[in-house]
């Protein structure tokens, strides 16, 4: 009985890019060329790297960071700096005297998704020019372990009182409650520019660029 | 039996076994270390001993010493149907054949203390010995020649195979004594490939005897040393025994036996502590045994080109162009750092092999041992017998011919060790130049700081 044919289906079209294989010549299956092309290129990588090693002229692991050489950052002694926009740790802003800058208007605690911010307002005692204008933080506590590093309370302070320019990380710590920073610890903490200030100005009641706008006299 | 002798057989037996020991030791530095430099990474080289305050890292040296001391501090654990009498004894017969193996290996040409000056301090700068010949023994002043090899054994390499060949008990009972399928996996490949690849690896070496004419490893060196270095005579040869012997030692490309990604770690998966520093050693002082092994027969073992025992003498044919007679006492000083430096490059040369190649499949690996290996060593034994037939009949004016040839190897050598050891030196102080790239804020931070700083430099 003759075997029935049918007839062929064509091949469906590739839809992938074939890969090129090395054609399985003579040189290619004596093993010898290549396994002597391979150890060669091990050497060239030890003489040069070993070479830069030795003399101390290992490639910047950041400004040669695409060199052939070892571009390894060895961490704890040598950091890569993080980016000019990188979000760190927070850090409260202060005035020219030194006092904090935030006004306790609770804008970043209320942005703030995680609820990590908890702030205890206080008013400023009876004479100071700033009371009826402002208040103070009493409290104000960052819990490190909720933050999310959005950035959106610093995007909504009004004041430019919380910033998160520090440069630093979160730090390890072996327990949860040394991961809640208050009012004192944010105050501590420096700029990338090394100041405890903002450039952007503050024009407090009575100096001449400040408006002249507070609770009792408005518009 | 004179008090010389023996104190001569001591220090023999001290300088062959603490060079393997502390190569084997300073191998797995190299191992991580050169590897690092191969893959562009730093390595480890964090190990670190305070003395008086200051740190000292020592490029990563302390690694293995702080392996040591990790091994003999960890549980001696055993599994509990494990076959306890083995499961002890597999390692120590690992590592024992690979001490006892070095026995027969020189690394040094017959020391002849009579060619000492022994009058005053100033030794060093007796006479020449003669270039041919053995000095006789002198019962009357106690002086014997001494031969620079622990054993000097007329069988000679038949004990290397012979011993070479106990490598695979060590194995094969660990894996079989640990009670872990994997292990046992691991023992049956590293019995299988090891019984493969000895046929190989005795029959590479057949032409090699054959045209030594002993089975002597110090008349082996002798013969080289006199004409040419085995690697010209037989070059497949070479080939063949240094995969056989990558092979025996069970490393890249034909580390089958341990293949961490499909047995764990073969046969010694079980093994803790210092059972496993046991075996992680032999193999390490396997590679070490092999390259000695590997220099003696092929590259000239403790002759250099134009170097005899008188002394220097650079010849081409009949035409002699420098010759210089040099102190017996330095010529075996030559002699011996020559030997062990080669074996340094051999050992060299097989890291970086290792850490170059992947590792083959099984069924390629005993492809590669019974068709192609084998096959290749049976014919180099064949054109090398017609060769040699043909040569012995050819009479003067060939022999003529080759003593040329074989001073113009020679010189090929010399030339070829000038010019690298040149071109590495040169290389070495040539300018370095790196690729800059300051591409966003985070390296142009770094620009500003003057580069990358790392506080305590790296070693």
């Amino acid at each position: 009985m003759a075997t029935p044919t049918f007839p062929k289906k064509p091949a469906a079209p590739l839809n992938a890019t074939p890969v090129a294989y090395a054609p399985k010549d003579l040189e290619v299956k004596s093993y010898l060329p290549e396994i002597f092309r391979g150890v060669g290129v091990s050497m060239r990588h030890f003489f040069e790297n070993t070479r830069e090693m030795l003399r101390g002229k290992r490639p910047d692991p950041v400004l040669d960071r695409y060199d052939d050489g070892i571009t390894t950052i060895s961490y704890p002694e040598q950091k890569r700096p993080y980016p000019e926009r990188f979000r760190g740790i927070h850090r409260l802003t202060t005035r020219t005297d030194g006092s904090v800058r935030c006004v306790a208007c609770l804008c970043c605690s209320t942005a703030c998704p995680a609820q990590c911010i908890f702030i205890e307002a206080g008013e400023y005692p009876e004479g100071d020019k700033r009371r009826g204008y402002e208040r103070y933080p009493v409290k104000f506590v960052i819990d490190e372990l909720r933050c999310i590093f959005c950035g959106y309370c610093v995007e909504a302070c009004p004041c430019d009182a919380i910033r998160m320019d520090t440069g630093m990380h979160a730090v390890p710590y072996d327990s949860r409650d040394q991961f809640i920073y208050d009012r004192d610890l944010l105050l501590s903490f420096e700029g990338r520019d090394g100041s405890y200030e903002t450039r952007n100005p503050r024009h407090e009641p009575g100096e001449k660029t400040h408006p002249g706008i507070d609770r009792e006299h408005h518009h | 039996m004179t008090p010389l002798t023996l104190i001569a057989d001591v220090v023999k037996i001290l300088i062959m076994v603490m060079f393997v020991l502390n190569l084997a030791a300073i191998l797995t530095w190299a191992d991580r270390r050169q590897s690092s430099m191969i893959q562009d990474r730093i390595g480890p080289n964090r190990a670190v001993v305070k003395i008086f305050g200051k740190e000292f890292r020592l490029a990563g040296l302390l690694h293995p010493a702080a392996d040591g001391l990790k091994f003999f501090t960890k549980e001696d654990f055993m599994p509990p149907k494990a076959d306890k009498l083995l499961f002890t004894l597999a390692p120590m017969m690992a590592m024992a054949m690979v001490f006892t193996l070095v026995a027969v290996i020189p690394f040094g040409d017959t020391l002849c203390p009579h060619a000492f000056h022994w009058n005053g301090w100033r030794f060093w700068e007796g006479p020449a010995v003669q270039r041919w010949g053995t000095c006789a023994a002198d019962p009357g002043k106690g002086y014997y020649p001494i031969d620079l090899v622990v054993a000097p054994l007329g069988v000679g390499i038949l004990y290397v195979f012979a011993m070479a060949g106990q490598g695979i008990i060590g194995a094969a009972i660990a894996g079989w004594a640990s009670d872990n399928k994997f292990s046992l996996m691991g023992a049956l490949r590293a019995a299988s490939q090891m019984v493969s690849y000895e046929v190989t690896l005795g029959m590479s070496l057949i032409g090699a005897m054959m045209i030594y004419g002993t089975v002597r490893l110090d008349d082996m060196v002798r013969w080289q040393d006199e004409h040419t270095w085995g690697i010209f005579v037989q070059p497949l040869a070479f080939f063949l025994f240094f995969a056989a012997a990558v092979a025996e030692n069970k490393r890249i490309p034909f580390d089958l036996p341990e293949a961490e990604s499909e047995l764990v770690s073969g046969y010694f998966t079980e093994y803790a502590g210092m059972k496993f520093g046991m075996f992680y050693f032999a193999e390490y002082a396997e590679v070490v045994t092999g390259s000695m092994l590997l220099v003696t027969i092929f590259l000239g073992g403790w002759s250099l080109p134009f170097f005899h025992r008188d002394g220097l003498l650079i010849q081409f044919g009949n035409a002699t162009v420098v010759q210089a007679l040099v102190p017996h006492f330095w010529m075996i000083v030559l002699n011996v750092l020559a030997f062990f430096g080669k074996v340094l490059v051999v050992c060299w040369l097989q890291v970086v092999v290792r850490w170059t190649l992947p590792r083959f499949r099984y069924d390629q690996l005993m492809r590669l041992g019974w068709k192609i290996l084998l096959p290749a060593s049976l014919a180099n034994i064949l054109v090398t017998g017609v060769v040699w037939l043909a040569l012995d009949k050819a009479g003067l004016a060939a022999s003529d011919g080759l003593k040329l040839a074989a001073d113009l190897t020679q010189a090929l050598v010399a030339v070829a060790i000038t010019v690298g050891v040149l071109r590495l030196l040169i290389g070495f102080f040539g300018p370095v130049k790196h690729q800059r790239d300051v591409v966003g804020s985070s390296a142009q931070i770094a620009a500003k700081r003057g580069g990358t700083k790392a506080e305590p430099m790296q070693a």
